[in-house]
């Protein structure tokens, strides 16, 4: 058997949640004693590609080419499930983010194998039981499930596994699959992508506004903030509801579930909707001019205090704060 | 146009979640059932889409007789008619099949889930429904216009989203910003127990998962109050104790 791995790149370059995924996988080859490969597929350069034999992967297949330049679902599943059969792969780990929900159950249903999704730590095997954590009930539990079947895949939470360095290297080598036409029937017409954003469901720092800012026009205090924290912006749902902020900003139950090191919300109540979102994060400030509001109590950190006059204080402090850094 | 809506039947959003039986059982006590938010999505997109006869809106569940109020929910919405299969909904693995196959012998033009369930949060069933009818899926959509031969459809990915084209069949899980929850009216309500509902009996089905056990997340400390004027403590504190910046 072997582990793999599927790489997944954002415009040629592999993010953060990449090497979380490749650390997670190489700990699981220790844990079999077998050897990791990563597949990666659209037009990534050889550099990038070997980078991932620091973070332990042994072999990278690369596919490349026009027609899969592009992320395409179904051909996309083909291809991992193709080097999976190649690999003979045991354990195939996706990362749990937009695309990896898509692909993770169709290589599922591919490799006759369960799907384990919003995994956030490391299976534990013992006696042909393999039992993976996984996030349920929008984060209000966790479940602990055994995937029965020979093949296992595996969706890991971006921000849950850390980064480990092997030091090692990689062997790139050229993979190509048989694509079927059937798989290109979704078309891509346009890939809007905001590049001077950082995405909110691999940010380490979020920086969250509820129905408190009272308007959309008061937003810029919490872009403001971001941006100098290096953090991605949220909403809670009456806000995005609203139309203040689009919905793909939207976080709790019904939106995004986040899971960063730093939570800042302001102005939100702190519903249980919106905490089942949220509450994973490793860090929570809340800023609140209600005393009574039930975001407290799961906050590390609190000020009672108007965001109106908060919030521009608290950005000169961080601004004061990265001048003496 | 024919639209098949998969419907599940959730614990309320505002459900306090606690288990049994040392943790290996979900404590459904006093737990309310409700149509799973997102398909409330689904559903509402679909009703739209085939308003004023232009279609019919089948929703279908995986589910024990006990699931029937929320199927009855779904036809006050404004669903046509509607499908169980009588089973315990074991995992999406064993609810994509059994769905699947009914499809097989029932073919739809669009079929629509929810991005996720609220329960076991999985977005697996649009995927695996794709892979098993050998249909295009998109996991999470934000977005759904329907033209005649083929609909256009907007999906978020990291940082930004991605427009596509899509023919019939194919199948959709629908997230915030699709179309607004549809509240019944009495007149839904009141045609919503006339209205045809199939029961089906479930397939034979391989399981490849099995959930073990529960756990609850460590309950966090208490929280560390500063003062409204000393924002420089706070950052401080991030720095030096949290560590986060
Ligand atoms: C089925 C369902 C699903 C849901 N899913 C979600 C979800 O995914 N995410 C989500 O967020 N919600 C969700 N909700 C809604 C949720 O129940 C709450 O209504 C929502 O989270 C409240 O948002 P809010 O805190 O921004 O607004 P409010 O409840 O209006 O609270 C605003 C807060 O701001 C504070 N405030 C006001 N002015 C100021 C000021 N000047 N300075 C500082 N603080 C101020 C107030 O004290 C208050 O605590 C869901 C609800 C349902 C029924």
């Amino acid at each position: 058997m072997s582990v793999l791995i599927y790489a997944e790149n954002t415009g040629g370059k592999f993010k953060k949640s990449v090497f979380e995924a490749v650390s997670y996988a190489r700990a699981i080859a220790d844990q079999n004693n077998t050897s990791l490969t990563a597949v990666s597929i659209g037009n990534v350069d050889a550099a990038e590609l070997a980078s991932l034999g620091k973070y332990g992967a042994n072999k990278v297949l690369n596919v490349s080419g026009d027609k899969l330049k592009d992320f395409v679902n179904q051909a996309y599943a083909s291809v991992i499930a193709e080097a999976a059969k190649k690999e003979g792969s045991a354990v195939v780990v996706l990362s749990n983010t937009f695309s990896g929900r898509g692909l993770a159950p169709r290589v599922g249903v591919k490799l006759d194998a369960g799907v384990a999704d919003g995994a956030v730590a490391l299976p534990v095997q013992d006696g042909g039981s393999f039992k993976i954590k996984k996030t349920a009930f929008s984060g209000k539990a966790f479940a602990i499930v055994d995937l029965t079947s020979a093949i296992k895949v595996i969706a890991l939470v971006p921000n849950s596994y850390k980064v480990v360095e092997t030091g090692g290297t990689a062997q790139v080598e050229d993979f190509s699959v048989e694509t079927k036409a059937s798989d290109f029937k979704a078309m891509i017409k346009e890939i809007v992508r905001s590049t001077d954003k950082v995405s909110l469901p691999d940010a380490e720092i979020v920086v969250s506004g509820g129905r408190g800012l009272k308007g959309p026009e008061n937003w810029g205090m919490i872009e403001e903030l971001a941006e100098l924290l290096g953090a991605a912006t949220a909403c809670s749902k009456p806000v995005s509801d609203a139309g203040w902020r689009p919905h793909s900003e939207h976080v709790g139950q019904t939106g995004i579930a986040v899971s960063p090191n730093l939570y800042i919300a302001v102005g939100i109540s702190g519903a249980i909707q919106h905490l089942a979102g949220v509450s994973s994060s490793k860090v929570i400030v809340v800023i609140n001019k209600d005393p009574e509001a039930p975001f407290f109590k799961v906050a590390d950190y609190g000020i009672v205090g108007d965001a109106f006059e908060v919030l521009p204080k608290l950005i000169a402090a961080v601004k004061e704060y990265k001048a003496s850094a | 146009m024919k639209i098949l809506v998969c419907v599940s039947n959730v614990p309320d959003t505002t459900t306090k979640i606690t288990f049994t039986d040392n943790n290996t059982q979900f404590n459904t006590n006093g737990v309310q059932f409700i149509l799973n938010p997102y398909d409330e999505i689904a559903l509402a997109r679909a009703i739209e889409l085939t308003d004023g006869g232009k279609g019919t809106v089948t929703v279908i569940n995986v589910g024990e007789a006990n699931t029937e109020a929320t199927i009855r929910k779904a036809l006050a919405i404004g669903a046509t008619d509607a499908v169980r299969i009588n089973a315990k909904p074991h995992d999406a693995w064993y609810v994509a099949y059994q769905i699947a196959q009914y499809v097989k012998s029932n073919p739809f033009d669009l079929i629509l889930t929810g991005r996720e369930s609220i329960d076991y949060n999985g977005s697996k069933v649009a995927g695996m429904l794709g892979e098993l009818l050998d249909l295009p899926s998109v996991s999470i959509i934000k977005k759904l216009d329907a033209a005649d031969t083929e609909a256009t459809v907007e999906r978020e990915i990291e940082g930004g989203k991605e427009v596509l084209t899509i023919p019939y069949p194919f199948v959709a899980g629908t997230a915030e910003g699709v179309a607004e929850p549809k509240i019944p009216n009495m007149r839904g309500i009141m045609s919503a127990r006339t209205k045809p509902l199939t029961v089906v009996e479930p397939v034979e089905v391989k399981t490849f998962s099995e959930i073990i056990s529960y756990e609850t997340p460590a309950p966090r400390g208490q929280v560390k109050l500063i003062p409204a004027d000393d924002t420089a403590k706070l950052v401080e504190l991030l720095h030096t104790e949290a560590r986060v910046i």
